[in-house]
């Protein structure tokens, strides 16, 4: 199917609806982001089940870093991640220089207040990703300049 | 090796699994939201209708299409054009009502209900009723007034899935202020 509009309409639709949802008392943006990561994980989850259906098991924590960087990256924004970074202690960066959510919004400064709102689905999508190939992490994003933008993966260890 | 292998023909497949997965997700989120399904059916359709006025012109600019004489060119449009563009599948355009002002859309394959299965406490939830909302947004803005609806759902049991559009009025154009 064509269709990457679609589904970008749809996460408009998606994040606006929870941001009015979510209005009458808190309108901190804990609980937005909070509920769209949610959203976002649960997609996450079933899109890895579906993924990784054929393919081998892993070796290690890197070859899935790498996977969510290049398989997982490419089949849902159809392009790969620009920067992978570790500290090779459990702390990973991941840059996307052109990220697709952000690239109809602004290049740039402008509506920059407005951008994490439009990161928290993909943060779930990556943590929902990792947590069904047996990883707990928790996934932050930020962004300084429009349509640029990193997420931070701390894998959690217990 | 087999990952590199299957990775072309999956990426496609998994690109509208993304957005079923999505909207899933969505409708599960709606019915936490409210507390009867018909809110959750007003809400997905509320929500169509505001993706429908923008996808229109993302259609528009895509396919090449002018306006539609008729509402019988139109109904083929949506079935072959506009349906097999954004979610892979050809309705069949059948039940015309005598006055032409009324048809059905057939869907053997429904997209958004990949994954889905309606438990028994949801019996009035139209799951797919963003898909009317979309319609309906979408042929406001080309100056048509449709009513449009679910009559047959398979996600409900039934053989297929059936949309029925019904032509209500032509919107006339508004002609700014001060202008002929």
């Amino acid at each position: 199917m064509g269709d990457e509009a679609l589904f970008e309409f749809l996460h408009m639709e998606v994040v606006s609806y929870v941001c009015h949802s979510v209005q009458q008392d808190d309108t901190e943006n804990g609980k937005v982001t909070a509920k769209l990561e949610n959203l976002g994980y649960r997609v996450g989850q079933g899109l890895v089940e579906r993924f990784t259906r054929d393919s081998p098991r892993f070796k290690d924590e890197l070859d899935v870093m790498k996977f969510i960087c290049k398989d997982f990256w490419t089949s849902v924004f159809k392009k790969q991640i620009d920067n992978l970074r570790t500290n090779h202690q459990g702390v990973y960066v991941l840059q996307d220089n052109r990220f697709r959510m952000l690239t109809q919004i602004s290049c740039g400064k402008q509506y920059l207040e407005h951008a994490p709102k439009f990161l928290a689905f993909t943060c779930g999508l990556v943590r929902g990703g990792l947590s069904n190939l047996g990883i707990n992490s928790v996934v932050t994003a930020e962004v300084s300049v429009m349509p640029a933008c990193k997420f931070q993966v701390m894998i959690q260890r217990s | 090796m087999s990952r590199q292998a299957n990775r072309a023909t999956e990426n496609k497949k998994i690109s509208s699994e993304l957005f079923s997965l999505t909207y899933g997700a969505l409708v599960t989120q709606l019915c936490k939201d409210y507390e009867n399904d018909e809110d959750v059916n007003k809400q997905l359709d509320k929500m169509g209708y505001n993706i429908g006025v923008r996808i229109i012109e993302d259609f528009l600019a895509r396919s090449n299409i002018g306006r539609c004489n008729d509402f019988r060119e139109t109904a083929d449009v949506i079935a072959k054009t506009a349906f097999k563009i954004y979610l892979g599948v050809t309705p069949t355009v059948t039940n015309w009502s005598p006055a032409g002002d009324e048809f059905s859309l057939l869907l053997e394959t429904n997209p958004l209900v990949d994954f889905v299965e309606l438990p028994d406490n949801h019996s009035n939830l139209v799951y797919s009723s963003m898909l009317c909302g979309v319609l309906r947004g979408a042929l406001e803005m080309v100056q048509m007034a449709v009513d449009v609806r679910f009559v047959q759902d398979s996600l409900k049991g039934d053989g297929s899935t059936e949309i029925r559009l019904k032509f209500l009025k032509r919107i006339e154009e508004n002609i700014p202020a001060g202008e002929e």
